[in-house]
């Protein structure tokens, strides 16, 4: 089933074109990897498909992008985000308790009652292998957390609200290798109930976790395919050089 | 030849001298104040009406009559101030009009206060027919406290982290619940802070509420916001200037309850700001 349906996306930030002509799909339950240097246009890719590049004054853009069918424009803006969740690069809890950074999502979507948000924060935090680590102490600062464990946090706080898909945007760029590890595990796992984008600047990342992978240039999509055709027979010679590391 | 070493000591003692030269002024008028004043300090003094033409007696209606002002003003410059600022800092585009606004708060800032009073005289005394009365001279008061809500206000808003906001939003929370719940927590210490430094000021001013509120002399408390009142400051300025032989301790015992007064709300401003950077989590 295709969850995203992208066509002719172009986006420009004032003047800066940074992407042309778009065009792709999402499929459900996999996890797809886009890869590319920076300033490739991957994070604005990933953030035009919850609209938070809504927020820039100087956004502008063309094509169509499809949820489920469904033009993203006529979708409701919270209810868009509310099933197309994001963790953001760098470990981002909200100034609250562990509970209410996980449970902050859910009560802005009006679930008041004590019982249900309890049952919802646990089963979020199991699900971003957290609750071990963080049950006896659900009442303390997120801060208090370290780095690899504050992303897991996001993870859970994402997971909460029950979004279709998630986008991970560089998730582990902050994170040490074993932090990284329980990271990519969770994304592997959780691809059985969601639909994953990963922005990596971490190509072996993108093999290791990816489904299928795309590889983006100067704000073109240069080539998307299966992860494993990519990493070992790619068909363009940019994707293949920026693979092997001569550039980017 | 230049000694480095030399030129050193000579700039530390230069700045060290130009940061000594702020702190004795203030040094000095808080000490002669209290030494000249406190003497004067006593239960009558704070609790009594002023007698025989202010010369003795109290300032019991000065102190409540500055009260019911700051009262007033802040009732009415801190939720159009707040709203203001969440405006101009959430909500506005960067734009010329909202520049010319931005310009105009700064500006309003540094009006004269008399020229405040002028206004207020015209508008509410006369216009509005409201009188010289409380009302009148709680919203001069207010006007003229706004900018400083408003700037201090808005520049708490604009140092919670944007990230937060970003955050806030993606998991699909509406930016008024952003604001509601993410913005304004993280902001309160900041607008608090504004808010009783504006207090301090319109406590301590007299041109605002020259014309339109302060009584010369009134040997009783207001009872409703469309009487006249006594105000600390005017009261300084009448037993100082307009009534002859009034003995010099009653004027320094006025001052130095106006000063503590002005130094008390600015005390509270202080520990709330402290309170709350002991919880701040980021």
């Amino acid at each position: 089933m295709v969850k995203f349906d992208i066509k002719d996306l172009n986006i420009w930030f004032g003047s800066i074109h940074a992407l042309k002509q778009v065009s792709m799909g999402i499929q459900a339950n996999e996890i797809l990897s886009v890869i590319g240097p920076s300033n490739s246009g991957k994070t604005t890719f990933l953030r035009i498909l919850n609209r938070l590049n809504d927020l820039n004054q100087n956004f502008k853009m063309s094509g169509v992008i499809k949820l489920e069918q469904e033009d993203i424009k006529n979708i409701n803006t919270e209810l868009l985000r509310k099933r197309v969740g994001m963790v953001f690069a760098l470990p981002l809890p909200l100034p609250l308790s562990i509970f209410d950074n996980v449970a902050y999502g859910v009560r802005m979507h009006g679930t008041k009652n004590k019982k249900v948000l309890g049952e919802i924060v646990e089963e979020s935090l199991k699900e971003a292998y957290l609750w071990e680590e963080v049950k006896d102490r659900l009442n303390e600062s997120a801060f208090k957390l370290s780095g690899g464990q504050q992303q897991r946090l996001c993870i859970a706080r994402t997971l909460a609200v029950e979004p279709e898909v998630i986008l991970f945007d560089e998730p582990c760029s902050g994170l040490d290798p074993i932090s990284t590890a329980k990271v990519e595990d969770a994304m592997v796992k959780l691809k059985q109930k969601y639909t994953i984008v990963l922005v990596t600047n971490n190509v072996k990342q993108a093999a290791r976790v990816g489904d299928r992978t795309t590889f983006f240039l100067n704000g073109e999509l240069i080539e998307l395919d299966k992860t494993d055709k990519i990493f070992t027979a790619p068909g363009d010679k940019r994707t293949d050089g920026y693979i092997r590391g001569k550039f980017g | 030849m230049k000694n480095p070493y030399r030129t050193q000591k000579i700039a530390f003692f230069l700045l060290f001298l130009a940061t000594l030269l702020i702190v004795v002024p203030v040094g000095l008028i808080v000490v002669i104040i209290i030494q000249k004043g406190l003497p004067a300090i006593n239960w009558q003094f704070l609790s009594d009406i002023p007698r025989q033409g202010m010369r003795a007696g109290g300032i019991f209606p000065a102190i409540v009559g500055t009260i019911y002002l700051v009262i007033g003003a802040i009732i009415f410059a801190l939720p159009i101030g707040l709203l203001a600022a969440i405006y101009l800092s959430e909500y506005s585009k960067d734009n010329i009009l909202t520049r010319l606004i931005k310009l105009a708060i700064v500006n309003l800032a540094g009006v004269p206060s008399v020229v405040y009073g002028l206004f207020g005289l015209a508008l509410f005394v006369v216009f509005f027919k409201f009188g010289a009365s409380i009302l009148s001279g709680s919203l001069t008061l207010g006007i003229m406290i706004l900018p400083v809500i408003i700037t201090t206000s808005r520049e708490a808003l604009e140092s919670v982290p944007y990230s937060f906001r970003e955050v806030s939003l993606s998991l699909g929370a509406s930016k008024w619940q952003t604001i509601r719940h993410i913005v304004l927590p993280n902001a309160i210490p900041g607008i608090l802070t504004g808010t009783i430094l504006g207090l301090g000021r319109a406590a301590g001013e007299t041109a605002p509420i020259l014309f339109t509120v302060a009584a010369f002399y009134l040997p009783r408390l207001p009872s409703s916001i469309f009487d006249q009142a006594m105000a600390l400051p005017y009261h300084l300025y009448v037993i100082s200037t307009q009534v002859p032989n009034v003995d010099e301790k009653i004027r320094y015992g006025t001052a130095f309850v106006l000063l503590a007064l002005v130094l008390f709300m600015n005390l509270v401003a202080i520990i709330i700001r402290y309170k709350f950077r002991k919880k701040k989590k980021w």
